[in-house]
């Protein structure tokens, strides 16, 4: 009997979390499979949380999050072994080498040992961290520390990324190496979802732009569904602006 | 108001940096905790005044010409401390230089940095000064309490000696730093200031035994051939012990004394502290080249998360140097022991249960490390491997490297006596997995370098595992010597444990 193949990376029903007043309030959100997703919204509309969510490290108060067809909720296990999280503040230990800690994901992840070492190796080529390989992280710029996660991140090959804020404090070439892997991972039949601030960036990259406020999804699409939504605007900061603002008075 | 930059200015800025810290340290950033942690701590002292009442009832009376044998115990004594204060004073030192926090933000002003340094350096004394004060309060006030108020004079001596430790300090870690290097000089220096602390204490109880087969440091310092090997009475080596004695003149040689030593210290070293930090920071930013060429192992998730651990514990300078000096504290036992084979009864009981509470206090150490004070909780919590898997590999860690640390103690042991090295292995285990399960239960989300202030995240869990390991000792103890009286601090021991598995927030939250 062969398998249903699912038609999303991601499933998101009814989602919903509550801190001190809603962060995350009833969310639906569909991202397809070999799609580059960015999640835009402004300061606490809930677009670190819906993620943290999505990654297993915060627990839903209410909803499904499915993940290529695998119920994240019920089966976390399983959920986690095809995705990565990346946060703004990279998650490395300063006491090892890239390598060392490529080494302990690979580990952690299941990954065959000369696998693991193989791609560890080209990444660590492909990102420029050659020269520092068995250097302690403890000394590493934040660029150097946020591509060492990012190398930590693809190293098991995860089917989907979910990237928060990794531009971040990068410098123009950090940025663009960045952005350069991210886009060859969906052209490899990946799928990216990251939130963030440059507009720009969500502008040029993402193949659909989802706008999130207070906790909804208020509009989504391409660039052009996202001017035609917000009805004026050339650049994407304008529609941005303009979307929050007509969310903002619709609730 | 003070001109922005003066030393007044610095002064002002780092008192309330340190009020505040204090305040945190108490309080664990709960003000409610404040007025609990202050009656509490009045209490303690209270208790502690009590408990040094019959200890020093017997020397509050010594009045008039003192002795030699008295000088030399009293300065003896007192050095026993000193060394202790000058550890400390190497350890804060050597924070300065290589803890960044405000330092960036101050030495790019442009402000004179070496007016900040020498506030710095009188902080340390101010800081070691009030520690050592609250450590001898018990005792001096007792000593005035039951002998005369001229006995308060040792409030003065023993900030005089904080000043002098912090003088000393200053220089030792500076020429630390120029004979091996920025790079190696932070590591070193804590494993010098550990040993330093550790030497005198272990120094007399290693001459005390060789000289007289008993750990009694006493026995030592009051023997005839060290009183008469010391200088005449009218020596003014004698003037630290004279002053604790009473003799004001004494005092106000030694605390002037120590004074123009703290004063000299930041005059000759205050301008280059800038350099030194810069030189630091440099070490840091040129991170530590590892020598071992990373290949990767076939390994389960556990093993790496095993491997994980260990390599970052062997490689957290400040825990190698903690477990040093709990390492060099056993050797006068160890020693005693090696003198007294063939005949062990009686070291044995000594020598169990302190093998059993430094497994203890080590391993609640390590536990602390490996379960809160984890650098990438969002890594681990997005791994595919259950929260129960992540838990047994970092309990394995800890207890592993508990073990590899006193196997050669307990083998040793098992040489002399093989009953009390049972023991003692089984005591090791107990005490160990008990702290472990102590941390467990107090467990929170910290961040590794907080590890030196892990006690204000939760004092309970502190207590907890110091009544743990007292509890696991003293059975140890008593079940070698063959007396039933172990089954008491084996009930303390269970019930710490069953209250922290009931109670514990971590239990209370799951």
């Amino acid at each position: 009997m062969s398998q249903i193949q699912p038609l999303f990376a991601l499933q998101i029903h009814g989602l919903e979390k509550r801190f001190a007043r809603p962060a995350v309030d009833g969310l639906d959100l569909s991202v397809r499979i070999g799609e580059f997703y960015a999640l835009l919204g402004p300061n606490g509309a809930g677009k670190t949380t819906t993620l943290r969510m999505v990654s297993g490290l915060l627990k839903p108060d209410a909803g499904s999050i499915s993940i290529f067809g695998i119920d994240a909720l019920k089966n976390p296990i399983a959920a986690k072994r095809i995705m990565a999280w990346l946060s703004e503040e990279p998650m490395i230990y300063d006491k090892l080498t890239p390598l060392e800690y490529l080494e302990f994901i690979a580990g952690l992840w299941g990954v065959d040992a000369a696998e693991g070492e193989a791609r560890a190796r080209e990444l660590i080529g492909w990102l420029g961290l050659e020269p520092h390989a068995h250097e302690r992280c403890e000394g590493f710029s934040k660029g150097m520390r946020q591509k060492v996660a990012l190398a930590g991140a693809l190293v098991h090959e995860p089917k989907l990324i979910i990237l928060d804020e990794p531009l971040t404090g990068l410098d123009a070439a950090a940025a663009r190496q960045v952005k350069t892997v991210l886009r060859e991972r969906v052209h490899a039949g990946g799928t990216v979802i990251m939130t963030t601030h440059i507009l720009e960036v969500a502008e040029r990259m993402a193949d659909r732009i989802g706008v999130i406020a207070d906790g909804k999804l208020i509009a989504e699409g391409t660039l052009e569904d996202l001017r035609r939504q917000a009805g004026q605007g050339e650049s994407l900061e304008e529609t941005f602006l303009t979307l929050v603002a007509q969310g903002g008075a619709a609730q | 108001m003070s001109a922005p930059g003066s030393l007044a200015w610095f002064a002002r800025h780092e008192c309330r940096l340190s009020w505040r810290e204090f305040l945190f340290f108490i309080s664990a950033g709960r003000r409610r905790r404040v007025r609990g942690v202050i009656i509490g701590s009045a209490l303690f002292i209270a208790f502690l005044h009590l408990v040094a009442w019959p200890i020093v009832a017997p020397y509050a009376a010594i009045e008039g010409e003192a002795s030699k044998l008295t000088l030399v115990t009293v300065t003896g004594t007192a050095l026993l401390s000193w060394s202790l204060m000058l550890s400390q004073a190497m350890e804060s030192v050597t924070r300065v230089f290589y803890v960044r926090s405000d330092l960036d933000l101050i030495l790019s002003s442009p402000v004179v940095a070496w007016r900040l340094f020498a506030v710095r350096i009188g902080a340390m004394a101010l800081g070691i000064g009030i520690m050592g004060l609250a450590f001898s309060a018990p005792v001096i006030d007792m000593l005035a309490i039951l002998g005369g108020w001229r006995w308060l004079a040792a409030y003065g001596v023993v900030a005089a000696m904080a000043l002098a430790a912090v003088a000393l300090a200053v220089p030792l870690t500076i020429a630390l730093f120029h004979l091996i290097g920025p790079k190696r000089a932070r590591f070193v220096a804590q494993i010098v200031a550990a040993v330093i602390g550790a030497s005198f204490v272990i120094g007399l109880q290693i001459a005390a035994i060789l000289s007289y087969g008993t750990l009694s440091r006493f026995a030592f310092l009051r023997s005839e051939r060290v009183v008469a090997l010391a200088p005449d009475v009218e020596s003014p080596l004698w003037a630290p012990a004279r002053a604790m004695l009473g003799d004001p003149g004494a005092l106000a040689a030694v605390l002037a004394l120590s004074l123009a030593m703290v004063a000299a210290s930041i005059l000759c070293f205050a301008g280059r502290f800038g350099d030194y930090t810069i030189a630091a920071s440099a070490v840091a930013r040129n991170a530590a080249q590892q020598r071992q060429l990373s290949s990767f192992r076939p390994a389960s998730p556990r093993h790496v998360l095993r491997r994980k651990e260990w390599a970052l514990l062997r490689r957290d300078p400040w825990l190698i140097s903690q477990t040093l000096m709990q390492l060099l504290y056993l050797l006068p036992p160890a020693l005693l022991l090696w003198k007294s084979h063939g005949d062990a009864t009686g070291v044995e009981g000594v020598l169990t249960p302190v093998l059993i509470m430094s497994a203890g206090q080590l391993a609640g150490a390590l536990a602390w490390l490996a379960i809160s004070g984890e650098d990438a909780p969002d890594l681990i919590a997005t791994a595919p491997v259950t929260a129960r898997q992540v838990l047994v590999a970092k309990i394995d860690s800890v207890l592993g490297a508990t073990g590899i640390v006193f196997a050669p103690f307990v083998l040793a042991f098992a040489l002399v006596s093989p009953k009390a090295a049972l023991v003692s292995a089984i005591g090791i285990v107990v005490a160990s997995a008990a702290s472990t399960e102590i941390q467990l239960a107090f467990r929170t989300q910290a961040k590794r370098s907080y590890f030196r202030r892990r006690h204000t995240s939760s004092r309970i869990a502190t207590f907890a595992e110091a009544f743990s390991s007292i509890g696991w000792a003293g059975t140890g103890a008593f079940i070698v010597i063959g007396s039933w009286v172990g089954l008491l601090p084996l009930f303390q021991a269970v019930a710490v444990i069953i209250a922290v598995v009931l109670f514990g927030p971590a239990r209370k939250t799951a």
